[in-house]
């Protein structure tokens, strides 16, 4: 069993599987989010915030959310030193974009701006957050609030729009390729996951940015207005 | 269609053999026919070269009727030049114009090392085969040939993946220098017949091991072995291979 | 030395199998210690040498491309015959047998011819077990189509490409024994001698095309399956890289040479455009069956096709042969073609060519689609649109390989074809064991002489190659090598060896060391332009006498100004080349003196002095009916020895077609 995650299949089947799992944490993440842009959004969104943040299942699949994040990473990131060392002397011309797509043969490069992304989101959100639990106060951080006055920054907000547009080439190409390395893009379904991955790629990033960039010109509710019912 | 004729600019790679460093060198040709096939091209570079007591261009190619998978030119960044599902052999100088400059590189890949100026060792792909890449079946073996029905569908299929020539053609234009599509076809061609049956697992398994070995990269899906291939292998088979592994993987062939 | 061609006593179709009863078998155990030498490896090799290897023999396999699966029998297109009666349209091994004899104008031995039919549906079988992907019938089984020269449903394919995936099955099961370490498998090595020993064939030497070193490898028994020698004319359907020169190196060594001038035409290729042109591009026979052949009545017509009027264009073919049409064999075809372009009809811009139209095909299946559909009085474009779509199913590869080549649509205009060398009936002269006239080398596939006589029928050289390889050969090997099975392996450094490499290598020497002015590919383009006009569709006494002499003097011409560039070191396809060519001149004078000898016309031999008031070809039985096997005594100097051949269940006449 221990080749089927080592060899050259095995690594990309690490990617698929971490790929899949990411993409459902997504939906979650996603769905949280747009709750500010329903009706009685605050409340919605903090007592959703509240269960992710407290609840024990939530809590322990945060874990596994980590070490997926890192092994996707950590793989990616070999695959791609580990791909490129196959050729050692390169082409004069390049293929190019006649052959394939450009965010296709991206991947390496649109995670890594992902990653790094990724990192200021953690360090804004996910760290205060987590430290004021174990080592502050004991009790969550009004994220909706930290939100209001992070995107105040119009850089930050800039750097978030980045980040979720390479999210979404990320995602275009990294959806269906999922499906195709786990050998579930048979051709009954191709059209189906190409079109939900497409739809995903575009609709999920959107909902991301709509909030930094919704916090920043001020067309939400500020925090100030919801008062906790206790 | 009108022929013509056309004077063009060729920078091609030249290498002694495997041990020296290669270059580019760049000659004229003249009075090139829009007739000629990409090939017919190269002979006449090679008798002017001749002609100038230098060495000729070294270069695979045998049946020139896009059959054998002997010919391997990577063209102006395509493997096999610019037009679709064509090898190098079939590739005639219509595709080119008057003043072209045309260059002319040999497939690049780890597993493929470069025997001499345009030609390269693809005898991984020979080692891929011998790993499993066939159905173990000795000469007078076999029951009457129509004892096991093979449904329509099916035969198809396995025909479609078997068609592939064996140029390399998806290695080298892969940004990983993967064999997958390679390798896929072959394991899709035999596990889809019934007669593959028996070594399906153990198949898939062997040749993807050995595929590794060899020094090639993993497949990121980027499609480019597909669009490149002369044969129009499709990257479907890529998924069955997938698939077969997996499956391999699960049901303990991988375990020992 | 007379010739035996050993065949077996007894009724004609007991002969195989009273052969197989009878004959020597050396035990497993004796096998491992027996060396076995096979250069070549498309079907005849590829299948030999598997199947060797799985009956455990120590067998080196040879070939000059980077891999065996490039081998010239991958481009075979149409099918594989095989007396399998699936259809139940009455065939049997002795129809196949039959239609082969007669396809071969009554000049193969009937023993050969019908051991090859006997074996031919072992073949299917073990191809199908190999999993050679034959094209199928909705119910799951296989699929038939007819082919020229028969009248039943016996050939089994694979699309347009039947050579490719069945050598792909013999290559697979070679590598296999590769893997298992029965074959040692030699890429890029080229056969230069043969190493006789007391008489017998106990080895090679062989080129490392890439290092350029010489090699010497012991066997005790040599297996020729190095294909045919069309390369001859320069421009053929082979391969660039196919050559004469294993077999030609074992004829200097005493392997007779039989019936070299028979070469197969094929009528329908793509033509030449231009001195530019390096090798022809066969379009399949089956095109035959729809498009109709024409030239304009008219000399020198200039007019496109399109601007020709029906009542101006001559179909030549259904003029002369009312009975068969468009569908007479390859040979007549051929030869009808060559004499409208030679009289000025021809077509194209070089002239030499002639129209292979659809448009008639176009509009009879139109016309039967729109009928299916219920509209009866369909518009001329309707017809032509479905019409189009009927054509594309059943050709489309080959309209499409067209398309590539000439830069023309040949849904809209029709295709230019003109004939061209295809195929090679003879070779090196083998017995009932496919054992030439040196004790221990052998001769299988295109390369010898034995099954077609003299032309060869569509869909019969897939199934030669493989008959040889996977079921003739692991028996008749077995019965020689039983004799040697005490024979040690000799080291290669035996005087004999020693005096081959070194022949070999001043050969090379000389070579090089010529430094002419003339490229190798300049010579071989005027031994072709000799060949092609002089012993090509049509020959004659005079042309076949000036030809020996032109031959001659090239010969002379290519040993003192050749020039080959770089060193006998490393990589040299120059030098490659050159050893190949010289050996075609060779082989080209030796054509020209057997067709000159054969003063009869058969099948693709076609001697202008031998032909019926009609133009038809004419056989000499009384004179002709003999396999001419030639013995290498000096440069141009051979002796013939005619092995006779008995018609004891065919009775050879006449063909006609009209």
């Amino acid at each position: 069993m221990k080749k089927i995650f080592t060899s050259s299949i095995g690594k990309k089947l690490v990617m698929g599987f971490t790929g899949v799992f990411l993409i459902s944490f997504l939906i979650v993440h996603c769905y949280i989010n747009a709750l500010v842009f329903l009706p009685n959004g605050i409340e919605k969104y903090l007592a959703a915030g509240h269960f992710m943040g407290t609840n024990f299942i939530v809590r322990t699949m945060e874990v596994g959310l980590m070490a997926g994040i890192i092994l996707h990473i950590v793989q990616g990131l070999m695959l791609t030193v580990q791909n490129r060392s196959k050729r050692p002397v390169a082409y004069n011309v390049a293929p190019g974009n006649k052959s394939s797509k450009w965010y296709s043969r991206s991947m390496g490069l649109l995670g890594t701006l992902i990653l790094l992304f990724l990192v200021l989101h953690l360090t804004h959100f996910w760290m205060p957050n987590r430290y004021e639990q174990h080592f502050g106060t004991g009790h969550e951080i009004n994220l909706y609030e930290k939100m209001e006055l992070v995107f105040q920054n119009p850089w930050i907000v800039l750097v978030y729009v980045l980040g979720c547009i390479s999210l979404a080439w990320h995602l275009i190409h990294g959806f269906w390729s999922a499906f195709q390395t786990l050998g579930l893009y048979t051709p009954k379904y191709a059209a189906l996951i190409k079109g939900i991955g497409m739809a995903f790629s575009i609709i999920v990033p959107l909902i991301f940015i709509a909030m930094p960039v919704a916090f920043h010109f001020g067309w939400l509710p500020p925090s100030s207005s919801y008062v906790p019912a206790h | 269609m009108e022929h013509y004729n056309m004077n063009l600019t060729l920078k091609v790679w030249r290498q002694q053999n495997a041990q020296v460093q290669g270059s580019f060198e760049t000659y004229q040709v003249k009075e090139i026919s829009s007739e000629m096939s990409f090939l017919e091209m190269f002979d006449v570079l090679n008798e002017q070269l001749i002609h100038e007591g230098k060495e000729p261009i070294t270069f695979d190619h045998d049946c020139r009727e896009g059959i054998c998978g002997a010919c391997s030119m990577h063209i102006n960044g395509q493997a096999h030049g610019p037009w679709a599902e064509t090898t190098t052999c079939q590739l005639h100088m219509r595709a080119f114009k008057d003043g072209d400059t045309i260059v002319v590189e040999p497939w690049r890949a780890g597993a493929f090392p470069v025997i001499k100026d345009l030609m390269v060792d693809r005898s991984s792909f020979d080692r891929i085969i011998q790993a499993g890449g066939y159905i173990s079946v000795n000469t007078g073996n076999a029951q009457d040939a129509n004892n096991l029905p093979i449904a329509k569908d099916k035969a198809d299929e396995s025909f479609a993946a078997a068609t592939c020539i064996g140029c390399g053609a998806c290695v080298a234009s892969c940004k990983n220098s993967s064999a997958m599509l390679f390798l896929s076809a072959k394991v899709s061609h035999l596990a889809l017949l019934p007669q593959g049956e028996a070594e399906r697992a153990t198949r898939v398994v062997n040749m993807v091991d050995q595929m590794d070995k060899e020094g090639f990269g993993s497949c990121t899906n980027t499609g480019a072995c597909e669009a490149e291939c002369p044969k129009g292998i499709s990257i479907m088979n890529i998924r069955r291979l997938n698939s077969e592994y997996i499956k391999a993987g699960f049901t303990g062939t991988l375990a020992k | 030395m007379s010739l035996n061609s050993k065949i077996p006593a007894g009724e004609l179709p007991q002969k195989w199998s009273s052969y197989k009863n009878s004959c020597k078998i050396v035990n497993p155990a004796n096998k491992r210690s027996l060396e076995v030498i096979i250069i070549g490896t498309g079907l005849a090799g590829a299948s030999a040498a598997a199947s060797l290897g799985e009956l455990g023999y120590k067998v080196k396999a040879f070939c000059f491309q980077d891999s065996p699966r490039r081998a010239h029998s991958i481009a075979a297109q149409g099918g594989i015959n095989a007396a399998k009666n699936y259809q139940n349209d009455g065939d049997s091994v002795y129809r196949l047998f039959y239609d082969t004899i007669k396809g071969g104008d009554y000049r193969a031995r009937e023993s050969n011819v019908h051991r090859l039919a006997e074996v031919s549906a072992n073949i299917i079988d073990q191809c199908v077990a190999q999993g050679v992907p034959f094209a199928r019938e909705y119910g799951g089984m296989l699929s038939n189509r007819s082919f020229g020269g028969t009248q039943v449903q016996r050939t089994f394919y694979a699309a347009g490409q039947t050579g490719q995936q069945l050598l792909i099955g013999a290559y697979q099961a070679l590598e296999r024994q590769v893997a298992l370490g029965n074959v040692t498998m030699y890429n890029r090595h080229e056969m230069l001698d043969i190493v006789t020993i007391d008489g017998k064939a106990r080895g090679i030497i062989a080129r490392d095309l890439i290092t350029g070193k010489l090699e010497r490898h012991f066997g005790h028994a040599v297996l020729l399956c190095s294909g045919g020698y069309g390369n001859v004319f320069y421009l053929s359907t082979n391969a660039m890289g196919s050559n004469v020169t294993a077999t030609w190196k074992a004829h200097r060594k005493g392997a007779y040479f039989a019936n070299p001038c028979y070469t197969q035409i094929h009528p329908t290729c793509i033509p030449v455009s231009g001195d530019h042109q390096s090798k022809l591009t066969l379009m399949s026979e089956s095109l035959r069956n729809d498009g109709r052949i024409w030239v304009p009545k008219k000399q020198n017509d200039t007019r496109k096709a399109s601007e020709i009027p029906e009542e101006e264009r001559d179909y030549y073919l259904e003029r002369r042969y009312p009975a068969f049409g468009n569908l007479v064999p390859r040979d007549v075809a051929s030869r009808a073609a060559k004499e409208r372009c030679d009289a000025g009809y021809g077509v194209g811009t070089s002239k030499q060519a002639v129209y292979l139209d659809f448009a008639a095909a176009v509009i009879r299946y139109g016309t039967i689609e729109c009928s299916k559909v219920g509209n009866h009085s369909p518009s001329a474009k309707e017809v032509r649109t479905l019409g189009l779509a009927v054509v594309k199913e059943k050709y489309g590869n080959l309209f499409d390989m067209y398309a590539k080549i000439t830069g023309e649509d040949p849904y809209e205009v029709p295709m230019r074809i003109y004939p061209a060398v295809h195929y090679t009936m003879g070779g090196l002269w083998v017995d009932y064991e496919l054992m030439t006239s040196v004790e221990g080398l052998y001769c299988l596939g295109e390369a010898n002489f034995s099954d077609h006589g003299a032309n060869r029928l569509g869909a019969s050289a897939l199934m030669q190659g493989l008959a040889d390889g996977y079921f003739v050969i692991p028996y008749t090997l077995g019965n020689y090598l039983a004799d040697d099975i005490r024979t040690k392996a000799i080291p290669t450094d035996h005087p004999e060896f020693v005096k081959a490499e070194k022949e070999v290598a001043d050969r090379i020497n000389t070579l090089m060391n010529i430094k002419g002015t003339q490229s190798v590919e300049s010579l071989h383009k005027r031994l072709g332009k000799i060949m092609w006009d002089k012993c090509g569709m049509a020959r004659t006494k005079q042309g076949l006498t000036e030809a020996i002499a032109e031959i001659q003097a090239l010969k002379k011409e290519f040993w003192s100004d050749v020039k080959i560039p770089g060193t006998v070191e490393g990589m040299n396809t120059e030098l490659d080349k050159a050893n190949r060519v010289a050996d075609f001149i060779e082989l080209g004078e030796l054509m020209c003196k057997d067709a000159l000898n054969r003063a009869e016309s058969c099948g693709g031999h076609f001697r202008e002095e031998s032909q019926t008031e009609d133009g038809e070809a004419l056989r000499h039985d009384d004179e002709f009916m003999y396999v001419a096997a030639w013995e290498f005594m000096n440069e141009s100097d051979w002796s013939l020895h005619k092995e006779v051949l008995n018609y004891e269940v065919v009775h050879p006449s006449q063909r006609s077609y009209k």
